[in-house]
């Protein structure tokens, strides 16, 4: 059915609005799943509630099979191939934050229930819960197919509306709400800032649509360069997705929130906000276009703007990171660091049309994301595996000594998992971060590398006490032993990432190909025109494979 | 092949010792090495020694095709010298392993033997991505080794070591990605095959091939260790474990030498034409400063690790006297400084074992108890002090000889960038070395005896196996191929610097027509310039 709606898009006859529906497919499935989670959620029968969570998963698998399946490519976009690959990495880790996710909610009404007490609706969370994470997963796939500012804005405060009750009901503790409160303000703030941003970019150019004949990038390609307000419009765009993406200025919520949150729900926020606000970002410097800043940079203005926030990003992400003992706070910091090195790729862009992967900036930024979507979720399964025996999460660095001695599966999880993160070679997270390398050479940008290189080597620091307290520190006997979670999915959760970094490697040539090719840059109509008639191509090959 | 074997199959026995019982873990481990000696040893055979410039045994396997790397091996004579020496140590390490693991038998060897993977790896490694990876591979297991199994101020030192390598390497990294991508804008792909990538990076202009130099001495200089980013190693060196100490000396610290020799000299060899003379100048207060470090040291491990700093300053003072002489005395001197400082680890930690202490004012005499360990002490330091006839002298005299014969008038001028007085000032160190290894040895081995308060009832509470008063026959097998291998490359080391010759030839190749008096005296700014380019990088 799929192949044949998008079998329809191609035709000439189809309006616009339903042509867009087949490039939705996978957002549909998800939205689907999510009102069937909500329903499922608050019946009665404690069978039926579980079964949500299933749902969500089977909604998640029904997308990301759709979104590999469907159209490959769009027309009138230049970025026509990040769809495919975005969606389906966001249902991947999607899955392996859904199985984190249990038993952040409900846990003493669930009890009570068992103990033979009505189910009280009222005081019940997890259909919203799993509501909101769905709802929240679906606008990130619609930022990855959004060609609107409108669109745009709509999918990332899709994405980051339903974080904000998530952050606040996660826990029963008044931290989580603080932390809620916080992220919500200043979240609104960026979102206002965003919005003031794209008006100015709506004012200068006079459209709200990226790409096409009509559309932003036409505008500013005819002009040669951005002029005054559309340069004031995408600076405010950019300083609010750096919220998103938790960069240098908008990142001093990062640190409280993550660890206000449930540990599952800090995994959430380091991956679906991040992704988006890389999507956005990614979308907004391809209509300005890769050929203003001669050779294949941005105009120097938004450079300039980025190679700071980048600098500063990583440097303040790691420097503060050193000085932190609780795991969640260190991974707080990491996750802005992170973002400050996937920065260099977007400052890279995507070079010449088809020179090969290791010079796509956005590519780099498109592994990346996999690469930390998958390494990073063990860690932090690992923290919400484990709770103190007096209630609460294990969360200082201390707690974690001796960890593969007393329990092996968590301390090698944690140890994998900082190892990646480190970018100790041959892990994924070097290759991410080489790559990253190569597309920040090939754009002569220097100086940015050699910072970047002497911010790994600060994180080394960190990420060492990370490893090395569950695998060279052995645990006093006299503190108190800690309890690990009855609920065996977490673990599972960590298991399949830490599995997985390592299970990649083999395909890693393979996945940078695959990012490169998602980050295509077409600058010219010719080529959306040839990437649509790809498109057909490969739909009319997917209709006659099925 | 045998090359992949040398890497697999410690990588096989850490596995092997792993999953295996407790009890088999050193059995095991010595199994593991013997074999990847004996492999060593057929690849010696196998190696045409005529030819011993080119690259051969070799083989390779696509990794990443798209970024152009592959797992490409390959060894020249020099290289495969180096592996010759790690493969030599190897069992040797673990045999000096037996009585001072008594704990963690199984996490100790299997973090051993996976060592000697990567360290082979560096060696023979043709990519260059390949190579990095291995070379940042070494620093986990020897992070593990010292943190788990040092002594008391361990953790500090771990930590230090792992920091102090883990950024100089990634600066490296960036310079050598420097030249790929240089390389790619030149022939439209992406290739990491160090000889390809040579051509390009001496292609690139001065100031390119300065900052790239620069990038790979931060990496490599810390490895090596070169004043001033030798700090780590002090720290490294007294907190590991004896076997621990013996592969840092024997051949981590060769890594750095090894890359300066494989990268630094044929890839910038303007760079290095233009700043050989600052390089030089931080060997030789390298040399000098440690040595006067070692003479005032008390803890004997202490003293013999700073010696290593020292010692390596002559290595690296012959490599940039850019003259075969220097360059043969130098590669001879990574293979003597192994071989002979290893051997002073093996003896202080023999002595470590019985009394539980480094300490020069505590020890004293001790040749009256253990005369068999005197013996090898003393011959081993003799070796160290460059004792004609001994290896150690052989390749201090060729580094300095090198170093005279650098500034000397040649064909088309200066024929390298030192001269006479590089060669004085550092022989100086010399004759430090001199004062400080015998006044330790006079003090520790010769003279009244004098042992620590309470000797003779501490060995069972520390949890050692108990051992005699002297050395037993298995301590005695792990010194004595050391010690026939520093009287054979002292008395006979022609067939091994004839071997070298070819590859040495290739490298410098890259700096035929360079007159060096170009460099000297045409600016005087440019002195100043060249001492304060290294400096700013490595003061960090």
């Amino acid at each position: 059915m799929m192949s044949l709606l998008a079998a329809m898009s191609a035709g000439p006859d189809v309006p616009p609005m339903i042509a867009k529906l087949s490039i939705i497919v996978p957002e549909i499935v998800m939205f689907v799943g999510t009102c069937v989670v909500l329903m499922l959620g608050l019946s009665k029968t404690s069978t039926i509630r579980r079964a949500s969570v299933g749902a969500a998963g089977l909604a998640l698998i029904i997308a990301g099979i759709a979104a590999a399946t469907g159209p490959q490519g769009v027309a009138d976009s230049l970025l026509p191939h990040v769809m495919p690959y975005a969606k389906v990495l966001i249902a991947a880790v999607g899955f392996i934050l859904l199985l984190l996710l249990t038993g952040t909610v409900d846990r003493e009404v669930e009890a009570e229930a068992d103990a033979g007490k009505p189910f009280d609706v009222l005081r019940a969370n997890r259909a919203e819960f799993y509501a909101f994470f769905m709802f929240s997963l679906t606008g990130l796939m619609l930022c990855a197919s959004a060609d609107d500012l409108i669109w745009l804005f709509l999918a990332l405060e899709l994405t980051s509306l339903p974080t904000y009750v998530m952050v606040s009901i996660s826990t029963a503790r008044s931290r989580s709400q603080e932390a809620g409160v916080k992220y919500f303000f200043l979240g609104a703030f960026s979102a206002a800032m965003l919005l003031m941003g794209f008006t100015f970019i709506y004012g200068a150019t006079g459209y709200t649509q990226l790409f096409g004949y009509h559309s932003i990038a036409s505008v500013i390609g005819a002009q040669g360069s951005l002029g005054p307000i559309a340069t004031l419009g995408f600076v405010m765009a950019i300083v609010g997705l750096c919220f998103k993406i938790a960069a240098v200025p908008m990142h001093f919520y990062t640190p409280d929130v993550y660890q206000g949150a449930a540990a599952g729900v800090s995994a959430m926020l380091a991956f679906v906000p991040k992704t988006a606000g890389f999507l956005g970002l990614m979308l907004l410097t391809s209509a300005v276009g890769w050929g203003l800043g001669g050779g294949y940079g941005l105009p120097s203005e938004l450079r300039l703007l980025l190679w700071v926030v980048a600098a500063l990003t990583m440097t303040f992400g790691n420097v503060l990171a050193l000085m932190q003992r609780s795991v969640k706070r260190i991974l707080a910091y990491s996750s802005i660091a992170h973002s400050g090195y996937m920065l260099v790729g977007i400052i890279a862009g995507p070079g010449a049309w088809g020179a090969g992967a290791p010079g796509n900036g956005l590519g780099a930024v498109l592994f990346y994301l996999m690469s930390y979507g998958v390494m990073n979720v063990g860690a932090f399964a690992v923290v919400a595996s484990l709770e103190k025996q007096s209630g609460g999460e294990a969360e200082d660095v201390d707690d974690l000594r001796g960890l593969c001695k007393t329990h092996p599966l968590l301390g090698w999880i944690m140890v994998i998992s900082s190892v990646t993160m480190l970018g100790l070679p041959f892990a994924i997270g070097f290759l991410g971060k080489f790559y990253l390398f190569t597309a920040g050479l090939r754009a002569g940008e220097v100086a940015l590398i050699v910072v970047m290189g002497l911010n790994s080597a600060i994180a080394a620091f960190y990420y060492l006490r990370l490893a090395g307290a569950p695998l060279l520190e052995h645990r006093d006997e006299h503190e108190a032993s800690l309890v690990v979670t009855a609920f065996n999915s977490r673990k599972l959760a960590g298991l399949i990432s830490a599995v997985g970094v390592l299970a990649l490697l083999p395909f890693a040539d393979r996945l940078a190909t695959l990012s490169d090719h998602a980050a295509s840059y077409g600058a010219s109509s010719e080529a959306a025109q040839a990437s649509a008639s790809q498109a057909e191509h490969v739909d009319a090959r997917s209709v006659t494979d099925h | 092949m045998m090359l992949w074997a040398l890497i697999l199959i410690p990588l096989l026995t850490a596995a092997l010792i792993a999953s295996g019982p407790r009890g088999a873990a050193r059995g095991t481990a010595m199994l593991g090495s013997l074999i990847s000696l004996f492999i060593a040893g057929l690849a010696a055979f196998q190696f045409d020694w005529g030819n011993s410039g080119a690259m051969q045994l070799g083989g390779s396997v696509p990794f990443l095709p798209s970024f152009g790397v592959e797992f490409s091996l390959g060894v020249d004579a020099v290289a495969l010298a180096l592996i010759l020496l790690t493969a030599l140590l190897q069992p040797l390490m673990v045999l000096g392993s037996f009585s001072a693991i008594t704990s963690d038998e199984k996490t100790y060897y299997a973090w051993l033997m996976a060592l000697m993977a990567p360290m082979v790896g560096v060696f023979a490694a043709r990519d260059l991505l390949f190579f990095y990876v291995c070379f940042e591979l070494t620093l986990v297991p020897m992070f593990i080794l010292i943190s788990l199994f040092g002594s008391t101020n361990r953790k500090k030192a771990a930590i230090k070591f792992f920091l102090y390598t883990f950024t100089g390497s990634i600066l490296a990294l960036a310079g050598l990605v420097y030249v790929a991508w240089k390389a790619s804008a030149q022939t439209g792909a992406w290739s990491w095959d160090i000889a390809t990538l040579q051509m390009v990076a001496q292609s690139m202009s001065l100031k390119e091939q300065s900052w790239v130099m620069l990038a790979m001495l931060a990496g490599f200089a810390v490895k090596i260790p070169l004043f001033p980013v030798h700090t780590w190693l002090p720290l490294a060196h007294t907190e590991a474990p004896t076997a621990g100490s013996v592969v840092l000396a024997g051949v981590l610290l060769k890594l750095g030498t090894y890359a300066v020799y494989r990268f630094v000299l044929p890839f910038v060899p303007a760079a290095v034409a233009e700043y050989a003379e600052a390089i030089a100048l931080l060997s030789i207060v390298g040399i000098v400063y440690a040595g006067l470090i070692c003479w005032v040291q008390r803890d004997v491990k202490k003293l013999v690790a700073y010696s290593s700093v020292s010692h390596l300053g002559f290595c690296v003072l012959g490599m940039v006297a850019i003259n075969l002489i220097g360059a043969q005395g130098s590669l001879l001197y990574m293979i003597n400084h192994g071989l002979s400082t290893g051997a002073l680890f093996f003896c202080i930690g023999m002595m470590y074992e019985r009394y539980h202490t480094r300490s020069m004012d505590e020890l004293g005499g001790l040749a009256k108890k253990m005369p068999i360990w005197a013996f090898f002490m003393g011959f081993f330091t003799m070796a160290s002090v460059g004792l004609p006839g001994l290896n150690g002298f052989v390749s201090e005299f060729m580094c300095l000889l090198g170093t005279f014969q650098s500034g000397a008038e040649g064909v088309g001028g200066v024929r390298g960038p030192l001269g006479f007085w590089f060669a004085a000032i550092a022989g100086t160190g010399m004759i430090v070395a001199a004062i400080y290894l015998l006044y330790m040895v006079g003090k520790v081995v010769f003279g009244p005896l004098k042992e620590p308060a309470g000797h003779g009832h501490h060995d069972d509470a520390h949890g050692h196996a108990h051992l005699p008063q002297d050395l037993t026959g298995r301590e005695i097998g792990v010194l004595v191929p050391l010690a026939i291998g520093c009287v054979v490359l002292g008395v006979y080391p022609t067939p091994v610097l004839k071997a070298f010759e070819a590859p040495i030839q290739h490298t410098l190749a890259a700096y035929d027509g360079v007159n060096f008096e170009d460099f000297d005296g045409e600016d005087d700014d440019h002195g100043l310039a060249l001492v304060a380019l290294p400096a700013q990088g490595e003061a960090r």
